[in-house]
């Protein structure tokens, strides 16, 4: 059966791949964040994944308001990157994996959840920057990728808890696929900022620090807020956190944190990156 | 819907709706021909896009919390901000009412205070 590695946590604000671009990576300003992810790289060489399952939120490249779907899952043998119109440069395409994609689908509508499911499927920098983050010098991407999007663009947004919910049912999936894949989950996004109105600028490091304890720890624990919660307590942005708690619902009940780094600033936002290995339950 | 949060716009069902002219402009800026069409020709182009009066007029004066009270969404208005050549932080300080300097060293110091506190 397929193995589910671990979580990969980390913040993905398009700056972050106009410095990658320009090689700012030990810019004093930039330095502390790109940091972080020697210990994640680190860890990825020994885990070594075949397949990438990435919980993010897409700005309007794939998906305008005329159909914005709470939770959509490609199916796509490929996903290309595009022009996101702030001159990003565009990453090269990704290798799907229909089989799996098909696979997740199946039983993620047996267990009740009312996705979309998307053959064709532009990726933006949500989902970009942190693979590049992790695999900087790839020629040629070393995972298959499977997206999940969560609308964190127009609320009603789905709660916490349903995203959770929705990153367990993943996650028991995977359990039960028949390969020999070994797996990564990526939750994108956050942590606290803010972009809009009089409060942009909107900096928590009080919550930030709490979510990525409860996730450690006690995912949970982060139900008990509602989506509107997260908006004052993280910002309106800040509710990208939700990419994580889905993320984090696929490891399974027990992980154990294997780095984490919190910075901020990074342009407007509290930027971090986290990894937490899935622990396999042993037989009593 | 209704709840109140302090200095934010809440995007929701009556945002979109109203927002949808504004963003769907925005939205088009994802390709590179419709950025120079805007440049070229800027009234020609919101009406293609059927701006209503109050979403023209805060496009037109660069007001970003105008087009936010028009239902403009940030994540599609920062396709516009692209291409004015407005970072972030010079939107966060358009609507903060500081210099876009100030704004920077604001961020700078909640990292400071964070890690000291």
């Amino acid at each position: 059966m397929a193995e589910v590695l671990g979580g990969i946590f980390a913040s993905h604000v398009p700056a972050i791949g106009g410095a990658i671009a320009r090689g700012l990576q030990e810019d004093p300003y930039w330095a502390p964040f790109f940091q972080g992810f020697d210990a994640v790289r680190a860890w990825l060489g020994e885990a070594r994944p075949d397949v990438a399952v990435v919980f993010y939120n897409d700005h309007g490249l794939n998906f305008f308001l005329d159909k914005m779907p709470t939770f959509a899952i490609g199916a796509a043998a490929e996903y290309t990157n595009a022009d996101e119109g702030w001159g990003l440069p565009v990453i090269k395409p990704f290798a799907g994996d229909p089989a799996l994609s098909w696979h997740l689908i199946e039983a993620l509508v047996d267990a009740e959840f009312d996705i979309t499911t998307c053959q064709s499927m532009l990726v933006d920098h949500a989902l970009t920057i942190p693979i590049q983050l992790c695999w900087p010098d790839a020629v040629d991407w070393p995972v298959r990728i499977v997206p999940i999007a969560i609308n964190t663009v127009q609320h009603p947004l789905p709660s916490p808890a349903r995203c959770l919910a929705l990153g367990r049912a993943v996650g028991r999936a995977l359990a039960r696929w028949d390969s020999d894949d070994r797996i990564v989950v990526f939750g994108t996004g956050g942590l606290s900022h803010q972009l809009e109105g009089p409060r942009a600028g909107f900096i928590n490091s009080d919550y930030d620090r709490l979510c990525m304890d409860a996730l450690a720890q006690d995912p949970d624990l982060l139900t008990r807020y509602t989506s509107l919660d997260i908006v004052e307590l993280a910002g309106s942005q800040g509710v990208e956190i939700l990419n994580w708690i889905a993320a984090r619902g696929a490891l399974g009940d027990a992980t154990r944190e294997i780095c984490r780094n919190y910075h901020i600033p990074i342009s407007n936002t509290a930027a971090a990156s986290m990894v937490l290995e899935a622990k396999v339950a042993q037989p009593a | 819907m209704g709840r109140e949060i302090e200095g934010t716009f809440i995007f929701d069902g009556g945002a979109a709706a109203r927002g949808f002219a504004l963003n769907a402009m925005c939205y088009s800026f994802n390709d590179a021909a419709n950025r120079a069409a805007f440049l070229a020709d800027e009234q020609g182009y919101c009406d293609r896009f059927g701006l209503t009066g109050e979403q023209r007029e805060a496009v037109a004066s660069r007001d970003v919390l105008a087009m936010l009270r028009a239902g403009g969404n940030i994540y599609y208005l920062a396709k516009l901000a692209g291409i004015l050549g407005l970072s972030v932080q010079d939107l966060g300080a358009q609507q903060t009412g500081v210099t876009v300097e100030a704004f920077k060293q604001r961020l700078l110091d909640a990292g400071k205070s964070a890690r000291h506190g």
